[in-house]
């Protein structure tokens, strides 16, 4: 039914494109939109314990349109699952359309009603996003206004339910969320602020969640609350941001049904000037889940976004076997990053300068002071910044260089000194701390103008878990069209001479334009896959992937 | 299946027969807190170039400092201006100021933590190029980074500076 709306949608506006396609001048606005199809055949294989559905192969689909001219826009996303992708949630199934919006958008004001992303601030208070290959979406589903009175300040009101799944059409979960965020740009309303390098953003938002309470045995808010405040200045070289966030009491299965208010709260600081920047993060949380369905798990329903206060890897070895997440019940974290460029022709720097980051992050649990006389279910105490210090729940050294010697040779070097606390992020198959070292040679040599070969090393070393790792990677890219890979991934350090195994992966890709046709053939290890630092389990797979994604 | 099939070649049809894009009336701030129209973009009649990435994003990163060599180069004998939209969101992006000073680029740096821009463009991953003509329209598309790639993208602008 849904999808034969799309059809005469797609065929109306065809026709109407058609008959007026001899008026060049007539504004008909535009079509942009992607086309993106993965589908995976999956062949058993006991060693690596890889997963196969009873279909043998699974085809995800998505296509996105958007519509606009000069007023009005509108777009859907069409979603097939035959059947979904091992790893993607697994209740996803059907084609049909996963999204869809019509709305006006003017310089000042932007009426969107059906489905929309949003984030207030740094998203703890709210934020609806997408995430397709991990498929995460909790796409609002309602009502969403920007207005913008004067320039430089800007209103957001909105209402509506969020995205839970996806059956042959959008499933939207029970609860109802409701926002307002405003935000005010001062150097837009006093431009003489520019004149001495000046700039203060401020902001504050109001969100809201509803949901019946159909609890019998506890009492149950139906209507919980959060409030943010922040404030940003920049001024010439510096800047500081702090936010602060609080949320009503919220008994949600996450925080086992206590009446505690949580809270967050975030700071950042930064220098930069040509060749030099360093950034400081500073986080505090404390019960900060916050869902419009007190009962949801994983990353469903969720109204807000708690970042990982850590670097987000690129190297497989260190993004994907113990990747840190945030842990909503309370954590405490830490992040320096100190970036340099030696200058060039200095004679460290060589010929093009040299590049070195260096960052350092660490998370702790936060101190819980018990309450006597807990009347209230409150369940504990806690002060922002507050932590346990024997409760290290992550921590990450790395430093990265990187060289252009010249023309044809490119290298980049990356040491990670890694403690991973897998008591408390839940990844590997055993508990305590794991500690890690890893090293990565990444080395490019352009052998014409349009050949390349690149070569990474990587070697990961642990006594914890599954032991010691090297990856080899062997890249021929023949430009702008062809990309030849080769991938290694082997176990050598396992306790277990069964479980040393090599997971080969050999890849084929072919781009034109906007236009990327990839096959993969061969073994991908159980693990973590991250997309710029979420992160979602996928199980162990042996077969081939075809994939296929063009943009118009 | 069929039906599938059917959407997607109806797709290609609509798309490619519609009138020249222009970027959207989107609104995004660029590392110092300004706000900027997308819609609004211009480069006095020569070409504009538009480069999605993310600090997260290795091919990106290596694109980015390739052009960055050449850049003097490409502005002078061309008159282009690049454009590096980074995708980052609330986790890393206020590492994107920090970093693109470090770097020592010469773009102009806007944030798209919302994935506003992203989303009205139809970008799938990135490294994701655009190339607009001296009026404003979209002229090429491409995604992903190859060594080699930034001469493709340069004999179009410079094809496009000659027009």
């Amino acid at each position: 039914m849904k999808s034969v709306n799309l059809y005469i949608w797609a065929a109306c506006l065809f026709a109407a494109q058609f008959s007026y396609a001899q008026f060049d001048n007539l504004q008909l606005g535009t079509v942009t939109g992607n086309i993106e199809s993965t589908f995976q055949y999956y062949q058993p294989d006991s060693v690596i314990n890889a997963q196969v559905p009873p279909e043998k192969g699974a085809l995800n689909s998505f296509a996105n349109i958007n519509y606009r001219n000069s007023f009005f826009k509108a777009g859907v996303r069409f979603e097939s699952y035959l059947p979904v992708l091992l790893g993607y949630p697994q209740r996803f199934k059907g084609s049909g359309l996963g999204y869809r919006y019509a709305g006006y958008s003017s310089k000042s004001l932007e009426v969107t009603v059906g489905n929309f992303y949003d984030q207030f601030g740094s998203g703890m208070v709210f934020r609806s996003f997408e995430e397709r290959q991990l498929g995460i979406d909790n796409a609002m589903d309602g009502v969403h206004l920007k207005y913008r009175p004067y320039k430089g300040i800007e209103l957001t009101g909105l209402i509506g339910k969020q995205r839970f799944e996806f059956d042959s059409r959008l499933v939207d979960g029970q609860g109802i969320v409701r926002g307002i965020n405003g935000e005010v740009d001062f150097r837009s309303l006093f431009p003489v602020l520019d004149s001495i390098g000046l700039q203060i953003t401020a902001g504050g938002s109001f969100v809201s969640k509803f949901q019946k309470d159909q609890n019998t045995q506890l009492v149950l808010p139906e209507n919980v609350a959060a409030y943010s405040g922040r404030l940003k200045v920049d001024y010439k070289d510096f800047f500081i941001s702090g936010e602060y966030v609080l949320k009503e009491n919220d008994p949600s299965q996450d925080n086992g049904y206590i009446y505690k208010n949580g809270y967050g709260v975030l700071i950042n600081a930064g220098y930069s000037q040509k060749g030099f920047g360093i950034l400081f993060q500073a986080k505090s949380i404390d019960n900060m889940s916050f869902r419009s369905d007190r009962s949801a798990g994983l990353t469903d329903l969720q109204v807000n976004f708690l970042p990982a206060l850590t670097k987000t890897h690129t190297y497989n070895l260190a993004a994907t076997l113990y990747p840190y997440a945030t842990i909503p019940n309370g954590e405490i974290a830490y992040q320096t990053d100190v970036m340099y460029t030696i200058p060039k022709g200095s004679l460290i720097g060589g010929k093009y300068g040299t590049k070195i980051n260096m960052n350092f992050s660490t998370a702790y649990d936060i101190k819980r002071n018990t309450i006597e006389n807990d009347s209230f279910l409150r369940g504990y105490s806690s002060t922002p910044f507050g932590m346990n210090s024997d409760s290290l729940f992550f921590r990450d050294f790395n430093i990265e260089i990187s060289r252009k010697f010249n023309k044809k040779l490119f290298v980049n070097l990356v040491y990670y000194n890694q403690a991973f606390n897998a008591s408390a992020n839940i990844v590997a198959q055993t508990l305590g701390y794991i500690y890690t070292n890893i090293a990565v040679v990444d080395v490019t040599y352009k052998l014409s103008k349009k050949h390349s070969l690149r070569g990474e090393l990587q070697g990961l070393w642990t006594k914890q878990d599954k032991g010691d790792w090297a990856t080899i990677v062997l890249e021929y890219t023949i430009s702008p069209h062809w990309t030849f890979g080769f991938i290694d991934q082997w176990n050598y350090g396992n306790d277990l001479l069964a479980q040393r195994v090599h997971y080969l992966l050999g890849s084929f890709s072919y781009i034109t334009g906007s236009t990327r046709f990839m096959l993969n053939v061969g073994k991908q290890r159980a693990g973590i896959f991250c997309v710029g630092g979420i992160c979602r389990q996928v199980p162990a797979s042996n077969g081939f992937t075809f994939s296929f994604t063009h943009s118009f | 299946m069929k039906r599938l099939a059917a959407f997607f070649a109806l797709l290609f049809v609509v798309s490619t027969s519609f009138a020249q894009e222009k970027l959207p009336n989107v609104i995004l701030k660029d590392i110092n807190g300004n706000s900027v129209n997308l819609s609004e973009l211009s480069n006095n009649g020569k070409p504009i170039v538009i480069n999605f990435w993310a600090t997260w994003c290795a091919p990106c990163k290596r694109e980015l400092n390739t052009i960055h060599d050449l850049y003097e180069d490409w502005k002078e004998e061309t008159g282009v201006k690049i454009y590096a939209i980074s995708v980052d969101d609330q986790r890393t992006v206020d590492k994107v100021k920090p970093y693109t000073n470090a770097q020592g680029w010469e773009y102009e740096v806007l944030l798209d933590t919302n994935g506003d821009l992203k989303r009205a463009i139809g970008v799938n991953n990135v490294p994701f190029t655009l190339l607009l003509d001296g009026k404003g329209n979209i002229v090429w598309k491409h995604n992903n980074y190859n060594p080699g790639d930034e001469n493709e993208l340069y004999e179009k602008i410079v094809k496009l500076s000659a027009e």
